[in-house]
């Protein structure tokens, strides 16, 4: 086969102006924050992007007041059909916009250029428009604790803590539903990755939304921490990781605040020996490696009949060979950086215990960038369900590797996780997919695809992957009262 | 100085396949406005315009419907960004053609707008609310959806000459529907302003065709068309004090051969009874989608479930 050398196709980073420093966005205006700042990195650079101001615990306390007197005095009194053109508009802007977006997504986040352009900010915009057409029409969305054809009423005000892995998806996600039910919300970005959310409040303001519906805090979990505990919030959102759940569930626990958590995975994507092989390998590589494995959903955990398994890593090693690695802002780039160091050093970590606890580790042959933090597609093989490499979260570019004989044990293998956020399987045999899902404890199951997300589409996990869903009708129901 | 210059008259023309015919019968007909001033001379569509106009419908079918829910909802959005955007316009023709106030015809003209916006928004979510996955008792996978019916033949509301036209039309085209719509007889302007939003925004060729002209020679031939799955008889109801120019019984009688599904004008009373049948008031948002609904097939899918 001859070979074709790829030509470097950068994308422009005109099209965002990056400033120096940023303020936190309260009550319509950006102002300082009181607990100093941080310094956002480009992680494949190194290169510090902008320096963000940190919310103290005071800072939240305004903007939850500016959200509950934007709630008060316009949001709530609002015609459902109004609030849905404001985010209409919203919707509209994030389209117009979307290119500066996705630049500035993957200038803060890492992620490949071509993955926030044609993944992330479509599907944002697809969020705002979706929710919108909702916010006139709730009564018809048969949802839970009101009679029929009654409206539902909103908490009030949202707290909304997102990850860093999708920061402008997870923010749509949060925002879209919380705004077309009628509550407003304070919203506090990873510390990772705050830009966009910063991006965002400027298109608030080309919105014309009313100031204070929507407040971003910028900060750490201290930050977090903070909104979740401040009783003038009604509802707390949260996507991340398992532990800081944990927390949340517990800080939360004998008050009347609800709360909805989307948080880790150890998804099985499951291969069966009558699958279509090589469009299974794209789903196993699209599982693992769609944004640099940094996916609570991602398919972390391959299972392959054993009577294929070597067929499967052999096509799955080959495919992988020709993963392109490196510069995110390049158009031709499939896996682009890690995104923190302290993130790094947990996938190394997590992997260096496969080493030892037996399991056989294969890296994918590319050429690291000096500058910025990157971890090679990794795959391990012999790899035991005991192993930490098949229990714990890696949220990394590494895919551990078991087989099994029968659709039952595929079934006990898959399940034996205390996750249960999203599994695959892969088969010719319709019969067998309904099956398998039927019995798989996981919240969302791709057949024959991987990763697909859609804004009418409930999302969310079963088990320790948190309760609540988001997206579709069953999302709606997370943002009002249950009577 | 005003009136030193001779405003630039409009033609009105029939809107079929996206482009602008006059009627292949060489015909056209006065509209007035309400005051009795000369405002057009309008096409005055016959019966091959008619069925040019299935033709066309039907050929834009498959794209329409195969589109993404999403996909029709963002373009029916942007019709309504883009009747914002000729809103004096309108407002001018609505009130011309229906004597209303200024301030009525511009509340008129709102509402119209915010109804595009209304459905719009319902394009990805009536399989949501219609649909079911439903647990039959047996190990099957069992899910009904709600599918376009085909091709809609609408007759516009006669009174409401641009909101009462958008309240009938959205509703068929959001689910993938494409039709074929006859105007108002003696308010179409409105009308063909629409159709030339409809035809500078995303709107496919085909998806809706407008003819103008008279009831009593089009309606008929679209009630019994082989090719026309259903029909909106709205606009078989008269002006208030007018004569019906057509029964919408026999229309009805007209689509029963080819069981063609149709949705009869508001009212209580039966066809031959004088106040049988009413144009509704339109300004109030719908109560629910249920003219969507009218427009939709359920289908039903099984499937085995087994190791």
């Amino acid at each position: 086969m001859p070979g074709f050398e790829y030509a470097p196709a950068p994308e422009s980073r005109d099209v965002v102006d990056v400033r120096g420093s940023y303020g936190l966005y309260v009550g319509g205006e950006f102002v300082d924050g009181g607990a100093g700042s941080l310094k956002t990195v480009n992680p494949a650079t190194e290169e510090v992007l902008a320096e963000v101001a940190v919310a103290s615990a005071d800072d939240v306390d305004r903007a939850v007041r500016a959200a509950r007197k934007a709630y008060e005095k316009t949001w709530s009194r609002l015609p459902g059909a109004e609030r849905a053109k404001y985010l209409f508009r919203i919707a509209r802007i994030v389209q117009e916009r979307a290119r500066e977006l996705a630049v500035l997504e993957t200038l803060d986040n890492g992620k490949p250029i071509k993955e926030s352009r044609d993944v992330d900010v479509p599907l944002v915009a697809a969020h705002f428009f979706y929710h919108a057409g909702w916010a006139d029409k709730l009564e018809w969305a048969g949802l839970p604790g009101r009679a029929p054809g009654a409206t539902p009423r909103p908490h009030g005000v949202v707290g909304q803590v997102i990850p860093w892995n999708f920061p402008l998806l997870m923010l749509a996600w949060k925002v879209a539903p919380a705004l077309a039910t009628g509550n407003t919300v304070v919203l506090k970005p990873a510390e990772t990755t705050p830009l966009t959310a910063l991006l965002f409040a400027e298109i608030c303001e080309q919105a014309g939304l009313p100031p204070g519906v929507v407040n971003i805090v910028t900060g750490a979990g201290e930050t977090g921490a903070a909104l979740v505990r401040h009783p003038g919030v009604d509802k707390i959102a949260f996507t991340g990781s398992t532990d800081v759940g944990r927390q949340i569930a517990k800080t939360l626990a004998g008050t009347r605040v609800k709360a909805t958590l989307e948080l880790g995975g150890k998804a099985a994507n499951i291969v069966f020996d009558d699958a279509a092989l090589d469009q299974a390998v794209e789903g196993i590589v699209n599982g693992i490696f769609f944004n640099q494995g940094h996916v609570c959903c991602a398919g972390s955990r391959l299972l392959v009949q054993e009577s294929v398994a070597e067929e499967v890593v052999t096509r799955l090693q080959r495919r992988l060979t020709t993963l392109r690695v490196g510069d995110p802002m390049d158009k031709n780039t499939d896996v682009g950086a890690v995104n923190s160091r302290a993130q790094l050093e947990r996938i190394t970590e997590l992997a260096d215990s496969g080493d030892a606890e037996g399991a056989h580790r294969w890296t994918a042959p590319c050429e690291l960038p000096d500058q910025g933090f990157w971890f090679a597609p990794t795959v391990f093989t012999d790899v035991a369900p005991a192993h930490r490499i098949a229990r714990e979260e890696i949220f990394g570019p590494v895919l551990s590797v078991m087989t099994f004989r029968t659709p039952d044990e595929a079934l006990t293998k898959a399940n034996t996780t205390p996750y249960g956020l999203s599994a695959g399987i892969w088969t010719e045999k319709g019969s067998r997919i309904l099956w398998m899902a039927d019995r798989l404890r996981a919240g969302v199951v791709w057949a024959n695809t991987f990763n697909r997300f859609d804004p009418t589409s409930p999302f969310g996990g079963y088990k320790e992957s948190g309760y609540g869903r988001e997206g579709g009708r069953h999302g709606l129901a997370a943002y009002v009262k249950e009577a | 100085m005003a009136g030193s210059r001779l405003a630039v008259a409009r033609t009105a023309k029939l809107y079929v396949r996206g482009a602008f015919p006059r009627s292949e019968s060489g015909r056209s007909y006065v509209v007035t406005s309400h005051d009795g001033t000369f405002l057009a001379n309008a096409a005055r569509a016959s019966r091959k315009d008619a069925r040019d106009a299935v033709t066309a419908a039907r050929g834009a079918f498959a794209g329409w419907s195969g589109a993404t829910a999403y996909n029709r909802g963002q373009v029916l959005f942007r019709v309504a960004e883009l009747m914002e955007g000729r809103r004096d316009q309108f407002v001018r023709e609505v009130a011309d053609a229906e004597g209303a106030a200024a301030d009525d015809a511009a509340a008129l003209v709102d509402a119209a707008i915010d109804r595009w916006v209304w459905y719009a928004g319902w394009s990805d979510k009536i399989a949501q609310v219609a649909g079911a996955a439903n647990p039959v008792a047996g190990p099957y996978f069992n899910l009904s959806v709600p599918e376009p019916t085909g091709v809609v033949a609408v007759l516009a509301p006669q009174r409401s000459s641009l909101l009462g036209l958008v309240s009938v039309l959205a509703p068929v085209i959001v689910s993938g529907n494409t039709t074929i719509v006859l105007a108002s007889r003696t308010r179409p302007l409105p009308a063909v302003s629409l159709t030339e939003v409809l035809a500078t925004s995303d709107v496919p060729a085909g998806v809706v065709n407008l003819l103008t002209g008279y009831p009593a020679e089009v309606a008929p031939w679209l009630a019994s068309h082989e090719d026309v799955d259903a029909i909106d008889l709205a606009g078989a109801v008269p002006l208030p004090g007018d004569e019906p120019e057509v029964s919408w019984g026999d229309l009805e009688a007209a689509a029963a051969p080819t069981l063609t599904r149709v949705l009869r004008p508001a009212g209580d009373g039966p066809a031959d009874a004088p106040d049988g049948a009413v144009e509704p008031d339109w300004r109030p948002t719908p109560d629910g989608p249920r003219r969507i609904l009218t427009f939709t097939e359920t289908k039903t899918v099984w499937h085995p479930k087994g190791r």
